[in-house]
C-alpha cells in the first residue's frame, strides 16, 4: 500500500488558547434589581465564568494524516475540534488551516422536521454541491447510512445511531480536505463501523486529514496513524506510537489493561475468566 | 487494515521548517513564530478568518439551489402537524386580515374614514407589512434556531436568512393570490398597473433581505433583541399607516409637525404599502394626493381639520358634505376623494425612487453589516 503521508502541512495549531465564557454561571441573584443595579453601575456580570478550556497546544497535522485525540471528559476534545473547524475564536495563538474544516459530530442534527431524504439534499446542497452530483450520490449515501426505509420519515423519529449515521454519509459524501469527527461512530453498529473505517481510510487516501475524537480507544488504534492525548487542556503526549500512548494513556486513568500480542502489538481478547 | 505506518513508530513526520515540539513532548515551549511561519509558508489560512467578500458573494451565489431548497423544505414541515396543512398558508393571512377588519372597518369606524374602499386598502397593508415584519422576526432568530446546522457544515451563513427571507416570500405570494381575488370581488377594475406589483415586491424583497440579514447578526449576538422586538414590530405597524391613511395624518398635522409628517411617509414600509395599493387599486390611485387639481376645501374636509384660512364658508360647507366621512356620492366612483385635491408631497411623487433607494440602501448595509460577523455565528 503506497504510503498516503505527505509532508504537507494541512493544519497548523500554534500555542492555541480556547475561553469559554459561560454566561448565568451564578454568582448574582438573577433578579431585575442585582440587574438593574449592575448596568447602572457599569459593572459587567458577575455571572459570566470564564473557563480556560484548551492552555497552550501545538502541533502539525499533515496530508493523509488520521490523528487520534483522546483524554477523559473535559480535558478539551470537542473544543479544540470547534477550534481547528473556526467555531470557537482562539484568545491567544492560531489555528491555520489549508482550507475549511468539516466538523461532524453526533449532536449535529440537521434539520428534524425534514424527512431523511430532505435532509440528504439540503446537506449536499449547503456543502455547494450541484443537483447534478446530488442526484448521483443520493441512493450511495441512503445505503452507506443504512437507515432504510426511514429515509422518508422525519428525522426526529430516528434513533440517535441512525441520525449519526446519515449525518456521517452525508458529510463523507464529499470528500473533505479536513474532516473532523467527534465521536460520530461510535453510536454506529458493527456494520456501520467498518464501513465508516473504509470511508476514512479513503478520504485520507484522497489526501485529506482525519481527525477522531473518540472514548472507544480500539477505534482510535484501527483507524488512526497519529494520536494525541489531552489533560485538561494541555496534550500530555503526541506521536505516531499509537498503541504506546494508548496503554500509557489506559495506565494513567487506571482503564483495564489491554493485553497485547508480544509480536504483532494487537489487541487480544480478554481470556475467558478460568472458572473457580 | 494498518498503514505501514502505524508498525514503524519512531518514524515521525519531522521536515525541515517543523520544530522538534511536534513530538511528544509534554510542556516542550515551541517557538510561536515558526509555527506561524511553515503555516504561512505553505499558504494555511487562520481557520476563524472572514471570507474576502468577493468570494463569500461567489460562495452565497453558489447556494442558491440550498437557499430555495431550505425555504420550501421549510415551509413544508412549518405545517405538517396541522390537518389542514398547507392550507394554513393561504387561511393565516386571511384571518389576520378578517381580526384587523373587525376591529377597524366595524368596531372603530374613525380610521376608516375618507379611505376608499378601505376592506381592500387594510388587507393589503396587511400582506404587504407582514411580510416585513414575519421576515424581521423569523431572521432574528435564524442563527439560534439553526445552530446545529451551522456547526454541522460549512457554508456562507448569509444563506439562512436569506432562505428565512424567501420563506416568507413564499407566504407572501400567496397572500397576494389572495388579495387578488378580493380586489377584483370588490369591483375594483384589472389593469396594466398590476404589473407595478412586480417591481414592488422585488423592491420589497431586497428591502426584507437586508433587514433580515441586520436582524440576524443583531439577534444572534443580542439575545435581549428577541424580547424587544415584538414592541418594535407593534409600533412600527402602528405608523406605517397599515389600518389608517398616512395621507390623512399628513395633511391634519403639516402645519405644526412638518418634519414628523415628513418622517411617517419616509418609513420605508409605508412606501412599499403605498406602492402595493397604487398598482392594484384604482381608488387609490384616483384619491392620490395631487390627482385632481388644487383645491383647498376639499383636501381640508377630507382630513378633517377645522377651515383654513383663504376658505370661504359657503365652499367649505359644500366641500364637507361633498367629501363628509369619505363617502363618495352616487354616480362618482372614485372621484369625489378629498385627498385627491390635496398638493402633492415630495414623497408622494418620488415613491418609487425612495422604494428603490430604501431597498438598496437597506441591501447593502445589511449585507456588510452581517458578513462582518461571518466567523462569529455558531459560537459558543
Amino acid at each position: 500500500m503506497a504510503d498516503p503521508q505527505s509532508t504537507e502541512p494541512t493544519v497548523v495549531v500554534d500555542d492555541l488558547h480556547v475561553v469559554y465564557r459561560v454566561y448565568g454561571a451564578g454568582g448574582d441573584r438573577g433578579t431585575a434589581a442585582t440587574a438593574l443595579f449592575r448596568i447602572l453601575g457599569r459593572r459587567r456580570r458577575p455571572s459570566i465564568r470564564e473557563v480556560h478550556a484548551i492552555r497552550g497546544m501545538s502541533f502539525v497535522a499533515y496530508r493523509g494524516d488520521a490523528i487520534g485525540i483522546i483524554g477523559r471528559n473535559g480535558a478539551g476534545k470537542s473544543t479544540l475540534l470547534r477550534a481547528i473547524a473556526g467555531l470557537l475564536p482562539p484568545e491567544r495563538g492560531a489555528v491555520y488551516t489549508m482550507c475549511e474544516a468539516s466538523l461532524l459530530g453526533v449532536n449535529a442534527a440537521l434539520l428534524e422536521d425534514l424527512t431523511g431524504e430532505r435532509n440528504v439534499v439540503l446537506g449536499c446542497l449547503a456543502m455547494g454541491m450541484s443537483k447534478r452530483e446530488i442526484k448521483e450520490k443520493f441512493e450511495h449515501i441512503v445505503d452507506f447510512s443504512g437507515v432504510g426505509e426511514f429515509i422518508h420519515l422525519p428525522m426526529k423519529t430516528y434513533s440517535s445511531g441512525m441520525g449519526s449515521r446519515l449525518r456521517f454519509a452525508i458529510a463523507a459524501a464529499k470528500s473533505h480536505e479536513i474532516l473532523l469527527i467527534d465521536e460520530a461512530l461510535a453510536t454506529g453498529d458493527a456494520e456501520f463501523r467498518v464501513k465508516s473505517h473504509a470511508r476514512i481510510d479513503e478520504l485520507r487516501r484522497q489526501a485529506g486529514t482525519v481527525f477522531l475524537v473518540a472514548h472507544d480507544l480500539e477505534e482510535v488504534e484501527d483507524t488512526c496513524n497519529r494520536v494525541i492525548w489531552l489533560e485538561q487542556g494541555t496534550i500530555v503526549e503526541q506521536g505516531e506510537d499509537v498503541i504506546g500512548i494508548i496503554d500509557r494513556y489506559i495506565d494513567a486513568s487506571g482503564g483495564e489493561k489491554v493485553t497485547r500480542d508480544p509480536v504483532t502489538r494487537k489487541r487480544i481478547s480478554a481470556p475467558e475468566p478460568a472458572p473457580a | 487494515m494498518r498503514s505501514p505506518r502505524l508498525n514503524s513508530p519512531g518514524q515521525l513526520l519531522e521536515t525541515a521548517g517543523v520544530p522538534a515540539a511536534t513530538q511528544h513532548a509534554p510542556g516542550a515551549d515551541v517557538p510561536a513564530g515558526s509555527l506561524a511561519a511553515l503555516a504561512a509558508q505553505h499558504g494555511l489560512k487562520p481557520s476563524a478568518e472572514r471570507p474576502h467578500l468577493r468570494v463569500y458573494l461567489r460562495e452565497l451565489a453558489r447556494r442558491w439551489s440550498f437557499i430555495m431548497g431550505f425555504a420550501t423544505a421549510r415551509n413544508i414541515a412549518m405545517y405538517t402537524e396541522a390537518k389542514l396543512g398547507q392550507m394554513w398558508q393561504v387561511l393565516a393571512p386571511l384571518l389576520n386580515a378578517g381580526v384587523y377588519f373587525l376591529i377597524f372597518g366595524l368596531l372603530i369606524k374613525g380610521v376608516s374614514r375618507g379611505v376608499p374602499d378601505y376592506l381592500v386598502f387594510l388587507v393589503t397593508g396587511v400582506f404587504v407589512f407582514s411580510f416585513t415584519q414575519r421576515t424581521f422576526i423569523s431572521t432574528s432568530k435564524v442563527i439560534t434556531d439553526s445552530l446545529p446546522l451551522i456547526r454541522a457544515l460549512q457554508f456562507p451563513r448569509a444563506s439562512l436568512p436569506l432562505a428565512y427571507v424567501m420563506i416568507e416570500l413564499q407566504q407572501m405570494l400567496l397572500s397576494l393570490l389572495v388579495l387578488f381575488g378580493l380586489v377584483l370581488l370588490r369591483g375594483e377594475p384589472l389593469t396594466w398597473n398590476w404589473l407595478l406589483v412586480v417591481p414592488a415586491t422585488i423592491l420589497l424583497i431586497m428591502f426584507n433581505a437586508g433587514i433580515g440579514l441586520f436582524a440576524a447578526r443583531t439577534g444572534a449576538r443580542v439575545n435581549d433583541f428577541a424580547q424587544l422586538l415584538p414592541f418594535l414590530m407593534r409600533t412600527w405597524l402602528y405608523v406605517s399607516g397599515v389600518i389608517y391613511s398616512v395621507q390623512q395624518v399628513v395633511v391634519q398635522h403639516a402645519q405644526n409637525f412638518g418634519w414628523v409628517t415628513t418622517l411617517l411617509q419616509l418609513n420605508p414600509a409605508a412606501i412599499y404599502i403605498t406602492l402595493v395599493r397604487d398598482s392594484l387599486l384604482a381608488s387609490q390611485r384616483a384619491s392620490a394626493f395631487g390627482a385632481k387639481p388644487y383645491n383647498a376645501a376639499n383636501c381640508y374636509a377630507w382630513a378633517g381639520t377645522a377651515r383654513p384660512p383663504g376658505v370661504s364658508r359657503s365652499a367649505w360647507i359644500t366641500a364637507t358634505t361633498q367629501v363628509s366621512n369619505g363617502r363618495t356620492p352616487p354616480g362618482h366612483p372614485l372621484s369625489q376623494y378629498g385627498s385627491a385635491y390635496c398638493h402633492p408631497t415630495f414623497v408622494s411623487t418620488h415613491l418609487w425612487q425612495l422604494g428603490a433607494g430604501w431597498a438598496i440602501v437597506a441591501l447593502i448595509l445589511g449585507f456588510w453589516f452581517f458578513w462582518r460577523k461571518e466567523v462569529n455565528y455558531g459560537r459558543g
